[in-house]
């Protein structure tokens, strides 16, 4: 039996436990944890090359064949995924040797990160709704405790907006999931798929996958149900909002792929256009938030709020071209919101302000962080050498293809308006007259750039070496668009 | 104010001991009859939490050696190891196995792995538990 799946998932559980032991050894948790990212990545490729070779791999926990037991199922989505986050584990890692005050690092950051981890994985790998209930739950434990941590006035008000919403949508997952279970019987997701495509997807069926819809928007701050996540996300500390903003709302759309077109996927011009019409909205509001701010962290949070609107009409348009695209942006869109998130504490730290009307002119001091929020800047909106361009382009193709010209026109929109709030941020921060504290009253940002160059030479190599991810996107796009593939690898035996 | 409360205290080292030796009962009788490791550490935990009532937690804090916060790394620890232990005997990630030995006093007793993995939970119970209850009693 291949034991390869389950170690991307066992690394940082593992590591975590450890951590939790070694109390106030700083250095040494950094180490293990960064040790950890890179155990993950190379796991994880293996598992991927593997994977695109012998096509799908299922693993049965405990040896009990589904549908009566767990599998953990890997795929060409989810492994891209793993390897992903893991990158973003170490990225953030690295940010926190200076961007992370010693008090937060003493209370056991890097272990609730492991346990983040974790659940981030396990959502990403696992086979069961259940079982991503649970992992949905360890994730955000362990996020409620970052979201606290450090125990300001701001932090101890958002958390509990942020504990209270997501309770609500737990509360709503698991009732959901108790319908789904008491029309089909079953909680695995291929078995699931075979029966409900037997019955053919009734009415009441495509209720329950609107009601999954909520509780996963939620999650992942699709329109209605965003108002918790501008809040939540610019109250902790740059390093925490960035593995947010990198790791949790894609967990959500994750969710929403996966269930959407490997469970409930015959009547698509029900629930996949009410994603778009969804999707479409959260465009908007995301555009409007993002130039409605002089907030810095304001901004960037409204554009998390957008990209998951353009992901998420990837779905919508339901062809290779939009799924392909939707995937090729959401790997995208993690590492690129990460390294803004990292940026932008960077950017306060020399500041000392998070307005954008109160400092100007970084770039003649700190030129290495101006050029790189330019990087950030262009890769976001999508501008050719990096690699939003790609995944916007097949997102704009998948549309055209599904007819769905106003989406395509909102998206285009969106993306403009995207491009003038972080634009906004250069030219009136980072250009113009030097208007800054006193040296002596800025921070250090030796070391808090790094972590992010590192995260757009990926964006780069992901814009030029499309050909190079290519087969393995195209890979993950075939198998959420023919789920036999996914089915049969898990109920083979 | 001193209240004088001999009775709270005799009884409760008397009860702590039979409360304690249920719950052992109960996490070893998990397998074939109600009981297991969560509600088994919860009623240790609810021992522990007793002496503290009667006594202090200064007290409570003497009994039990190691920070709380250890044990329940340390029950979290067997928990996933157990599950790794599998990979010894090429099998999946948590699978269990039993089989009957002949133990001295009990006889033919049918033991399984799982009872391994049901201490983890057993500790990491009684450590969030404790750990809760004594970081909001400390609270003044």
């Amino acid at each position: 039996m291949n034991n390869l799946i389950i170690l991307p998932l066992l690394i940082p559980l593992l590591t975590g436990v450890i951590l939790l032991f070694l109390g106030k050894k700083i250095i040494l948790q950094k180490t293990l944890s960064i040790l950890s990212g890179i155990a993950i990545i190379i796991t994880s490729i293996l598992l991927l090359m593997d994977v695109n070779s012998n096509g799908v791999q299922a693993y049965f926990l405990g040896g009990w064949l589904p549908p009566f037991g767990i599998a953990l199922v890997a795929d060409s989505f989810a492994i891209l995924l793993v390897i992903f986050a893991s990158i973003i584990l170490v990225a953030t890692t690295l940010f926190t040797f200076k961007g992370l005050d010693l008090e937060r690092k003493n209370y056991y950051y890097y272990p609730l990160v492991q346990f983040l981890l974790t659940g981030v994985i396990g959502a990403f790998l696992t086979g069961d709704l259940f079982n991503l209930f649970v992992f949905f739950e360890v994730l955000l434990m362990s996020s409620y405790a970052l979201i606290v941590l450090g125990g300001t006035k701001t932090q101890l008000r958002e958390s509990i907006k942020y504990v209270l919403v997501n309770v609500i949508s737990s509360a709503l997952f698991v009732t959901a999931v108790a319908f789904l279970y008491s029309v089909t019987g079953t909680l695995n997701m291929a078995d699931l798929s075979a029966r409900i495509a037997e019955i053919n997807q009734p009415g009441l069926v495509t209720v329950i996958a609107l009601l999954f819809l909520i509780v996963f928007g939620m999650k992942a701050a699709i329109f209605p149900l965003y108002f918790w996540l501008p809040g939540a996300y610019s109250a902790p500390p740059p390093v925490i909002s960035a593995i947010f903003a990198g790791l949790l709302t894609k967990v959500g759309i994750y969710a929403i792929y996966r269930v959407f077109t490997i469970i409930f996927y015959h009547q698509p011009e029900v629930t996949h256009y009410t994603i778009g019409v969804l999707a479409a909205i959260t465009m908007i509001i995301g555009a409007i938030g993002a130039i409605a701010y002089n907030d810095i962290h304001k901004i960037l949070v409204y554009n998390v709020v957008a990209g998951v609107g353009f992901i998420l009409l990837g779905l919508s348009s339901f062809n290779s071209d939009g799924i392909f695209g939707g995937v090729f942006y959401l790997l995208h869109d993690m590492i690129i919101k990460a390294a803004l998130f990292l940026l932008a504490g960077a950017i306060v730290v020399v500041t000392r302000t998070t307005k954008i009307g109160q400092a100007s002119g970084i770039m003649k001091s700190y030129p290495l962080l101006g050029w790189s929020f330019l990087a950030a800047a262009l890769s976001l909106a999508g501008v050719p050498p990096f690699s939003g361009f790609f995944g916007k382009l097949l997102l704009i193709q998948g549309g055209f293809l599904a007819e769905q010209y106003v989406f395509v026109g909102i998206l285009l929109l969106s993306s403009l308006l995207v491009l003038y709030s972080v634009m906004r941020i250069f030219f009136l921060m980072i250009l113009g007259e030097e208007k800054l504290p006193e040296p002596h009253q800025r921070g250090n940002v030796k070391g808090l750039v790094y972590p992010s160059i590192f995260l757009l030479a990926l964006s780069f190599l992901m814009g030029m070496g499309a050909e190079v991810i290519y087969p393995f996107v195209a890979d993950a796009a075939s198998t959420l668009l023919n789920p036999e593939s996914y089915i049969e690898a898990v109920l083979k035996e | 104010m001193r209240t004088n409360d001999v009775i709270l205290k005799t009884a409760t080292q008397l009860v702590t001991f039979i409360i304690i030796i249920f719950s052992i009962y109960v996490f070893l009788a998990g397998h074939h009859n109600p009981g297991g490791g969560f509600i088994g550490g919860l009623m240790t935990a609810a021992a522990f939490i007793l002496l503290g009532l009667a006594f202090d937690i200064e007290t409570v804090k003497k009994i039990i050696p190691i920070d709380l916060k250890i044990i329940t790394a340390i029950g979290l620890l067997i928990a996933v190891l157990t599950g790794i232990g599998a990979f010894v005997f090429d099998a999946n990630f948590l699978s269990h196995t039993f089989g009957y030995f002949q133990l001295p006093l009990l006889g033919k007793t049918e033991l399984a792995t799982a009872l391994l993995f049901d201490i983890g939970v057993y500790l990491v119970v009684i450590g969030v538990t404790l750990t809760i209850i004594f970081t909001i009693g400390e609270d003044q």
